[in-house]
């Protein structure tokens, strides 16, 4: 295979990941679709870093892994927080700068 | 002969999975099937020869991270319904494709023309784990220390975030006895310095 397989198939699921943070109102949603774009960045990486036989890809992706994994103990305590208060996980309840 | 089969075998199960993680309406299923295309990625690093990443791809996605959502589920109503309209479902694929190309150019574009060369090569007669180890801990230590130190304020973040307030539900109160009920807890505070 070659590396541009892999980058077009990044892009695709990249792609993916993005039209459902654009599209999605369930906050819980928009998580699950930013892991799918840090996954499909983690794929270029790893082809990128096996065609260019350099192993800076592979530790990259290796630290993007961490912060995906502080991202959601983050996120998930604070969407507690926010259901606990409004009782809702819809974007649209978060609006409370509209004056 | 096996690679190019894998590889497309892989990239049409992980494609099918996100699309149905993006587009269902059940939260259950989008859990599940992100869970099962987090393991085909994780195919992916094998074809690529990086074990070491399919291992730490299995363990931390499909086993820290959606336990850690299938236990946050319980915390929220998640079956609950909520509304979403898309006016114009073309425009917005279209344009997300665009930007999804944009950005991949933007990176990509540079890698291809140059002629690069690996400044951390891949050791002959080395584990892949271990010519990782060997990067990560001489180039990368201060990343990987401080890595260490981000995990370790966000699980406490999360912990402190997730646990406050456990036996006080606000949603079941109405505003003037959320008002009332924080209004005491500040005098019990301002009691405390005293």
């Amino acid at each position: 295979m070659s590396l541009n397989a892999y980058l077009m198939l990044s892009g695709i699921l990249f792609c993916i990941g993005l039209a459902g943070v654009i599209r999605r109102k369930n906050i819980l949603m928009i998580f699950f679709a930013t892991e799918i774009m840090l996954n499909a960045v983690n794929i270029g990486f790893v082809a990128i870093s096996k065609f260019y036989g350099d192993l800076t890809g592979q530790a990259f992706s290796f630290f993007i892994i961490a912060i995906a994994a502080s991202e959601v103990a983050i996120g998930l305590g604070l969407l507690i927080l926010w259901f606990k208060k409004k009782n809702s996980i819809d974007s649209d309840s978060l609006n409370k700068l509209k004056g | 002969m096996y690679e190019l089969i894998a590889f497309y075998l892989f990239s049409f199960l992980t494609i099918v999975m996100f699309s149905i993680t993006v587009s269902t309406s059940n939260v259950l299923y989008a859990l599940s099937s992100l869970a099962a295309g987090m393991i085909f990625i994780s195919a992916f690093f094998f074809i690529l020869d990086a074990d070491f990443l399919g291992v730490v791809q299995i363990v931390v996605y499909t086993g820290a991270v959606m336990a850690l959502y299938a236990f946050g589920m319980m915390f929220f109503d998640s079956l609950s319904e909520v509304e979403e309209k898309v006016k114009n479902p073309k425009l917005f694929f279209g344009l997300a494709g665009l930007i999804a190309l944009v950005i991949v150019i933007i990176f990509a574009a540079p890698l291809v023309d140059l002629n690069t060369e690996a400044l951390y090569p891949v050791t002959k007669g080395l584990g892949n784990t271990q010519d990782i180890g060997l990067v990560i801990f001489t180039k990368y230590l201060l990343a990987f220390e401080l890595a260490a130190i981000m995990l370790l304020v966000s699980m406490i973040g999360g912990i402190i975030l997730a646990g406050k307030k456990m036996d006080v539900s606000y949603s079941q109160m109405s505003e003037e006895e959320i008002n009332i009920y924080e209004k005491s807890l500040k005098n019990s505070n301002k009691r405390k310095q005293i």
